[in-house]
């Protein structure tokens, strides 16, 4: 049967392909001839750094769990084992250990350019919603994982979090019971995490994460400006006048970010493993005792925020529901705005005091919830909480009544 | 087969009879999954409930039985022994069980369902040692204002005669009180709260 010859006009082995796969069309739709505004900033390093940092967790997750054992009995020492006699085991665990909190800076930081340049805006809502998917994920991910070294925070972590669910009226306690799979966590416990941290939800996560990149490549990258450069197109070649290939221009911006990124990274992996005791804390170095609470059970630093929300409400379930809406009410936000201008630079004060406000108080709540309760923490908790929400909920309003400045028609860039 | 043309009506029919059939079996090919999760025969039989006899259980004497794989004291206590709980009120850090130690129904002076009836899991709240029973008093060489309690061993912690822990120990927390409720006047469940308590 001839074969329509491809468009590409390729031949040899890549016309042979192409001819039978769309390589070539995949190559420039995302790469070569995927036109990106050419006005990005130091904020959009970490889109591509996230991807580095989920390629790293998956390398390091494969090769880590070619010594763990998913046992109660055997978890502890099989991951000392791997520090201590698998020949480089002790990096590659730091490299992951060091990368499920590097994710998360690098996640919040990208999250945080979408808040400033409005890039949830219309019509990168679904872009937005499965941002907050990954998340999401990202969240249960990093919780599953935390338990397997089967330390004492690892478990009275899963402790703490699991009894959780027992707070929902009715089902509660019986829930609680089926997600442990027994009446304490335990084996079973375990080994479920197990299965989640390392087959569904690294499967869901991938598929949410080329879900998130094939929406953003049909509908085109935001830019601080929040002006779209799809309104400017050259008449000859439909190319936006402002967009630039994403390969060469931004592959080779992005290669020198990860080049900072990766000695930052790497000094914490191999001179502060633990993160001073944020990354790795230190009740994880003794083996999991359901027998002994730890003195003072803290989350990972990336859940304090959320912790110091459930915390700062004195109801139990009420606390539950508030840390939940902490993190759903994100998936709201393209439809909480109603400016009339996408990019903080063309915001008026009214936004930028209320995300200044909202930064202080995400940056405190983290700080609380990782301290031990205190009255003044509680406090300052509670008005952290007040604002996180405010933040949000009176967005409507504050968005609509703020004075914009005019958008530019083009992006403001200056050559150099 | 006929050439006389699509009957729309009966084509929806079939779609909807289909999917409604294929959707019942898929939601219940989920349940096995969804039921794989709950706490296996193993786990059940070594988490199962304790069935207690407490008739034979003497004023002033302690029992011990094991509940997943913890020690779990009853005792039952006299009335002297209760009269001397606020005696030592001062010298507690958490007198009125503050601390989520205890199922509700037993968050009260005695921590218990019947005050004179102690049901308490039998680890120390520090390193998990199990303390020793001293319902003896005075004992000097434990601590100045002794009236009976549990003394741990390991480390020095000691709890009164409610499993409330003393300051300036090393254990942060009173002794735990394991769910439970009474099968008639003598029968402890070990591991079951009251009906209608969640």
């Amino acid at each position: 049967m001839a074969i329509v010859p491809n468009p590409h006009k390729t031949t040899g082995v890549l016309g042979w392909i192409d001819d039978r796969f769309p390589l070539t069309k995949l190559w420039k739709d995302h790469l070569t001839e995927y036109y990106a505004p050419k006005n990005f900033n130091f904020w959009y390093y970490f889109g591509s750094l996230a991807l580095l940092v989920l390629v790293n967790q998956l390398l390091t997750g494969i090769f880590l769990t070619m010594h763990y054992k998913p046992d109660a009995a055997q978890a502890w020492h099989s991951v000392e084992y791997i520090m201590r006699d698998v020949p480089w085991g002790n990096v590659i665990r730091y490299l992951h250990s060091t990368g499920a909190s590097a994710f998360f800076i690098v996640v919040y930081l990208h999250m945080y350019r979408g808040l400033m340049y409005g890039s949830y805006r219309k019509p990168r809502e679904l872009i937005w919603v499965f941002g907050c998917l990954i998340f999401l994920c990202l969240m249960a991910e990093a919780f599953a994982g935390y338990v397997l070294p089967w330390g004492q925070m690892s478990y009275w972590g899963a402790q703490v979090i699991i009894s959780l669910f027992g707070a929902i009226p009715v089902i509660g306690p019986d829930l609680v019971i089926w997600i442990q799979g027994d009446y304490i966590p335990s084996d079973a416990t375990l080994n479920r995490l197990f299965s989640l941290h390392v087959i569904a939800i690294p499967f869901v996560l991938v598929g949410l994460v080329v879900a998130h990149l094939i929406a953003l490549h049909e509908v085109g990258s935001n830019n601080p400006d929040g002006v779209e450069i799809k309104k400017h197109k050259d008449p000859a070649t439909g190319i936006p006048l402002d967009g630039i290939g994403f390969h060469p221009y931004y592959t080779v911006k992005d290669l020198v970010g990860v080049g900072v990124f990766l000695m930052i990274f790497l000094g914490v992996v191999f001179f502060a493993p633990d993160g001073g005791g944020y990354f790795l804390e230190r009740p994880n170095f003794q083996e999991a005792n359901p027998l002994v609470t730890p003195e003072h059970i803290t989350p990972a630093w990336y859940f304090g925020a959320f912790y110091a929300i459930l915390r700062a409400i004195p109801d139990k379930l009420m606390g539950v529901i508030g840390m939940g809406a902490a993190v759903v009410i994100f998936f709201a936000l393209p439809w909480l705005d109603r400016s009339k201008v996408k990019s903080i630079r063309y915001k008026g004060w009214m936004f930028k005091t209320a995300l200044a406000l909202f930064t202080i108080a995400f940056v405190l709540l983290s700080y609380f919830g990782m301290q031990p309760p205190s009255e003044i923490g509680t406090l300052i908790s509670r008005i952290g909480t007040f604002v996180y929400f405010a933040f949000f909920l009176l967005m409507p309003i504050y968005s609509k009544l703020d004075k914009t400045k005019p958008e530019p028609e083009r992006v403001t860039y200056e050559a150099h | 087969m006929s050439n006389q043309g699509v009957d729309p009506g009966r084509r929806r029919f079939l779609t909807v009879t289909t999917s409604v059939v294929g959707g019942a079996g898929a939601a219940a090919a989920v349940w096995p999954f969804l039921a794989s999760l709950k706490p296996s025969e193993r786990a059940k039989a070594l988490g199962a409930p304790v069935t207690v006899d407490i008739g034979k259980v003497e004023p002033g004497q302690r029992i011990t039985v094991a509940w997943r794989g913890k020690p779990v004291w009853i005792v039952r206590r006299t009335p002297d022994m209760l009269e001397s709980l606020p005696k030592v009120s001062d010298d507690l850090r958490d007198p009125q069980s503050e601390e989520e130690q205890q199922p509700q129904y037993a968050q009260n002076e005695t921590r218990s369902i019947k005050p004179e009836v102690l049901v308490m899991v039998g680890s120390c709240t520090h390193l998990g040692c199990s303390p020793t029973f001293r319902p003896d008093h005075p004992a000097p060489e434990i601590h100045s204002n002794w009236q009976g309690g549990f003394f741990c061993p390991c480390h020095g912690s000691m709890f009164d005669l409610a499993g409330r822990v003393y300051k300036g120990v090393p254990a942060p927390l009173n002794l735990a009180v394991p769910p439970h409720r009474y099968e008639g006047d003598s029968t402890i469940v070990v591991g079951e709260d009251p009906a209608g308590v969640a």
